[in-house]
């Protein structure tokens, strides 16, 4: 049998004026992990697209087993034994598991019985555990996803492609995926992984693909290579790899949350007896699996999340002391307690796409100032000097936000909320979506906001991160405080394991 | 109680045509196709239903007419043009990705627009009332159940006293059910309304699947409109009388949740609840307060259904978008 399956020859792909794709080769072998690492806009999932048959190539030629072949469907796609498991799921919410399975099944009958018993057989062989009966929108993310693996198994699929798969999993989860994924690559299945996550690729992976905004910059055999020299590959200079994180003299309490409790409108407690303390001069990061409440904190603090119970009190300059509960954001910007809040979805609750950068400056001002105009002239220094000093990549400030990459977004973002050296400071999930690069420019910010003296909450989805950046962390799970660390002397499993049950799991379960 | 049965009995008739309007929509809306031009189609249904019958028996001459052959060509013929319908607001929408409910509302005034222009064509050609004869008139409101069944207290009169096109849509919402739950193409046309991305990586044929079931469900909602013209306005057209079944038909999808077998006694129901105020009067209540009671129903049943949030009761996922593979 021929090692190599799939071997891609100067693929060109253009999105109008836009080249995602630039004469890329690429060999897949069988028996082999192959890591497709690349900043954001790199072009990974775009050369995954064409190899799954939703984007046809512009230009160069993909050989199977050595003959040229157009894949022009998914459906040829799967013929060729090709399988993609995306980003975001491909499945059916209000189907079982079974069913989401049968929709791949070339065979005109609905068996459900021997449809189930090829599922568990599947399962067996690779060491996963679902129930077919199962509907998806009961499934947890790591469920769905198993769906996702299983759907593509059944389907026949040798060569499976993985968009960064890890991206939502605790670790935990990605070790037991890991551990699949060794499972089929001894089975001689041809795997592709797209991540950016340096050290998952130096764990699972045998051979390193590296492109480049759009261009290919080399394969590399993972265990000749390191972290440092993958990065300077994928940025194409130098960038350290390391995390300023300098410590703050005498922090004081700033933000006291005592028994916060919040339900959502079915009345399920998304927040349950939350307490903490974020002080001056310090990262206070909050870890948990997706959805354990961190949205919800972050918005009853702000006065977005109406508030069951409990207290989230503002330490003012003379130590007096400020309840948040219960006001509007209108009302505790009133009373003078400045808040910079960089919420998770940029331009729903953040920005105006349409609009410019100025406007979007003005929006956290429009109040100032008297009579029925505007003052336009200082958002409109502010949004010169965000330009300028963050880097912001845009031909002028009234050019629409929402065409800007999402890097510089985010940017516009958190220098209109630190611009006014808020002395407390909230992110979610401020670097989503953010490549390595723009990513470190973030930690600066928010770094340099912690050493002015501000209180900064950061909830963070990666650990790694997490453990570099912050002083203390704090732990959800399924709303309910889990523990908060020294970010210093802890350890991203123990972090794991504080994620999955309150407490974390102390003793015999430990690896 | 007597008056209850009776107008049950009633609304068994009326709801016939809700009927179908409902189950031709589920189809359609199944796809994720949200086809608002009901009112339209169930309009051309009606006339179109009326007028082939009509010609055909003008041409054999009175008399002569084959009750079965008309019967054929009224279902063939208004089930022709809401297919017709169907596959243009297909083309509209899946083709070259207009908005849906924009196209939607163009195609109930448009649909509503043509079966009156083709109406008052026909009443001025016949010089007078568009209509079949008496015999033919029995034909399509043909109660042909046993008498002995028809007999039996309360549930006789309500489920054994209605026409052939009852029982042929209760056929058809039982059929639609199990072709939806039971059968593969049902689960594939069920995917594609839920999640196309899904349907597509999966390699299933989008297009030819909205295409199909807008089609075919068009098709269904006309001979709703049909159904009515030939047995409730016993085969005369009168323009306004079919005026809001289609409207109806929409609300009642909701109503029934996307699920065929619920369009059954859904349908008896909002029938009930439209012609109740022909039937039970209560001094000094206004009838326009009695016309909006099945919209006041449909407008509690939204609020239920979206404030407890069951998964297995909202409408299909992508209901109203439009697919393009590309587009990301």
């Amino acid at each position: 049998m021929q090692k190599c399956v799939i071997e891609l020859k100067n693929i060109e792909k253009r999105f109008g004026p836009v080249v995602a794709n630039d004469g890329i080769n690429l060999q897949i072998n069988r028996g082999e992990i192959l890591c497709l690492l690349g900043e954001n806009g790199s072009g990974k999932t775009t050369l995954m697209n064409m190899l799954s048959g939703i984007y046809q190539p512009d230009g160069g030629e993909i050989y199977a087993d050595g003959k040229p072949v157009a894949i022009r469907s998914p459906k040829d796609a799967f013929d060729l034994n090709i399988g993609m498991i995306h980003q975001h799921y491909h499945l059916v919410d209000v189907f079982t598991a079974a069913q989401n399975i049968v929709l791949l099944d070339e065979d005109g009958k609905m068996d459900m019985s021997a449809v189930n018993s090829r599922v568990s057989e599947i399962c067996s062989k690779y060491g996963f555990d679902i129930d077919p009966k199962m509907k998806v929108y009961d499934m947890s993310v790591s469920q769905k996803q198993t769906v996702e693996i299983v759907k593509i198994l059944y389907r026949g699929a040798e060569i499976l492609i993985l968009d960064e798969p890890t991206a939502v999993l605790t670790p935990q989860e990605t070790d037991k995926l890991f551990a699949v994924l060794r499972n089929m690559k001894k089975d001689n299945k041809a795997i592709i992984l797209i991540t950016h996550k340096l050290a998952e690729v130096m764990d699972v992976s045998d051979k390193v693909a590296i492109l480049r905004k759009g261009k290919y910059v080399g394969t590399v055999i993972t265990r000749e290579s390191d972290p440092q020299k993958l990065t300077d590959m994928m940025v194409g200079r130098t960038v350290s790899l390391n995390i300023n994180r300098p410590e703050y003299q005498n922090p004081q309490d700033k933000l006291i949350v005592e028994g916060l409790t919040c339900l959502n409108y079915e009345g399920v407690k998304k927040l349950d007896n939350v307490s903490f303390t974020a002080k001056t001069g310090e990262i206070l990061g909050v870890a948990g699996i997706a959805g354990s409440g961190q949205k919800e904190l972050l918005e009853s603090i702000t006065g977005l999340y109406p508030v069951k119970a409990g207290s989230v009190r503002f330490i003012n300059e003379d130590k007096s002391e400020t309840e948040l509960v219960g006001k509007t954001p209108g009302e505790i910007r009133k009373i003078g307690v400045g808040m910079g809040f960089v919420p998770e979805d940029r331009l729903g609750m953040g920005l105006v796409g349409s609009m410019g950068m100025t406007n979007n400056m003005m929006l956290r001002s429009w109040r100032k100032g008297k009579g029925i105009f505007f003052n336009r002239k200082n958002p409109e220094k502010l949004a010169r000097k965000i330009w300028d000093d963050l880097e912001v990549v845009t031909p002028s400030t009234t050019f629409p936000v929402r065409r800007m990459s999402g890097g510089n977004i985010q940017k516009v973002l958190v220098g209109r909320e630190i611009a006014s050296n808020p002395p407390v400071l909230l992110t979610a999930y401020a670097v989503r979506g953010l490549d390595i690069n723009t990513s470190y420019a973030i930690y600066n910010l928010l770094t340099d906001q912690k050493m002015k003296g501000a209180a900064v909450m950061y909830i963070g989805e990666e650990l790694d991160v997490l453990l570099e950046l912050c002083d203390r962390i704090l732990v959800l799970c399924g709303g309910k405080v889990s523990g908060i660390v020294d970010a210093r002397n802890t350890t991203k499993e123990e972090i794991g394991f504080m994620m999955t049950s309150v407490g974390g799991i102390k003793g015999g379960d430990r690896k | 109680m007597n008056a209850l049965i009776l107008l049950l009995g009633a609304a068994g008739a009326y709801g016939t045509a809700l009927m179908f309007g409902t189950l031709g929509e589920v189809l359609t809306e199944k796809s994720g196709n949200m086809n608002l031009g009901v009112e339209g189609i169930m309009y051309m249904g009606g006339i179109f239903g009326l007028i082939v019958p009509n010609v055909y028996e003008m041409a054999v001459g009175t008399g002569n007419a084959n009750p079965f052959v008309a019967i054929m060509l009224a279902v063939i013929s208004s089930f022709a043009v809401g297919a017709f319908a169907g596959a243009l607001f297909s083309f509209i929408t899946v083709t070259l990705r207009a908005n849906q409910n924009v196209t939607g509302l163009a195609m109930a005034t448009f649909g509503t627009g043509v079966a009156k222009f083709v109406g008052e064509l026909r009443r001025l050609k016949v010089g007078g009332y568009v209509t079949l004869s008496n015999e033919l008139k029995f034909a399509f409101d043909n109660h042909f159940m046993p008498q002995f069944l028809k007999d039996i207290p309360v549930i006789g009169r309500i489920l054994f006293n209605q026409s052939e096109f009852f029982y042929l849509a209760i056929i058809l919402a039982i059929a639609m059910h199990f072709f939806l739950t039971k059968t593969k193409t049902g689960l594939y046309l069920r995917a594609v309304g839920e999640s196309p991305v899904t349907a597509d990586a999966a390699g299933i044929n989008i297009t030819k699947y909205k295409y199909l079931a807008t089609i075919v469900g068009g098709g269904i909602s006309a001979v709703g409109g049909m159904v009515y013209t030939m047995t409730t306005a016993g085969c005369v057209w009168i323009e306004a009388s079919l005026s809001g079944t289609g409207w109806l038909a929409v609300a009642l999808v909701i109503f029934c949740t996307w699920r065929p077998l619920n369009s059954m006694w859904a349908s008896i129901l909002f029938g009930a609840l439209m012609i109740m105020y022909l039937r039970i009067v209560i001094p000094f209540f206004p009838t326009e307060l009695y016309k909006i009671l099945p919209y006041a129903v449909t407008i509690v049943v939204l609020v239920i259904t979206s404030t407890r949030n069951i998964k297995d009761k909202q409408p299909p996922a992508s209901l109203g978008l439009n697919y393009f593979r590309e587009e990301r």
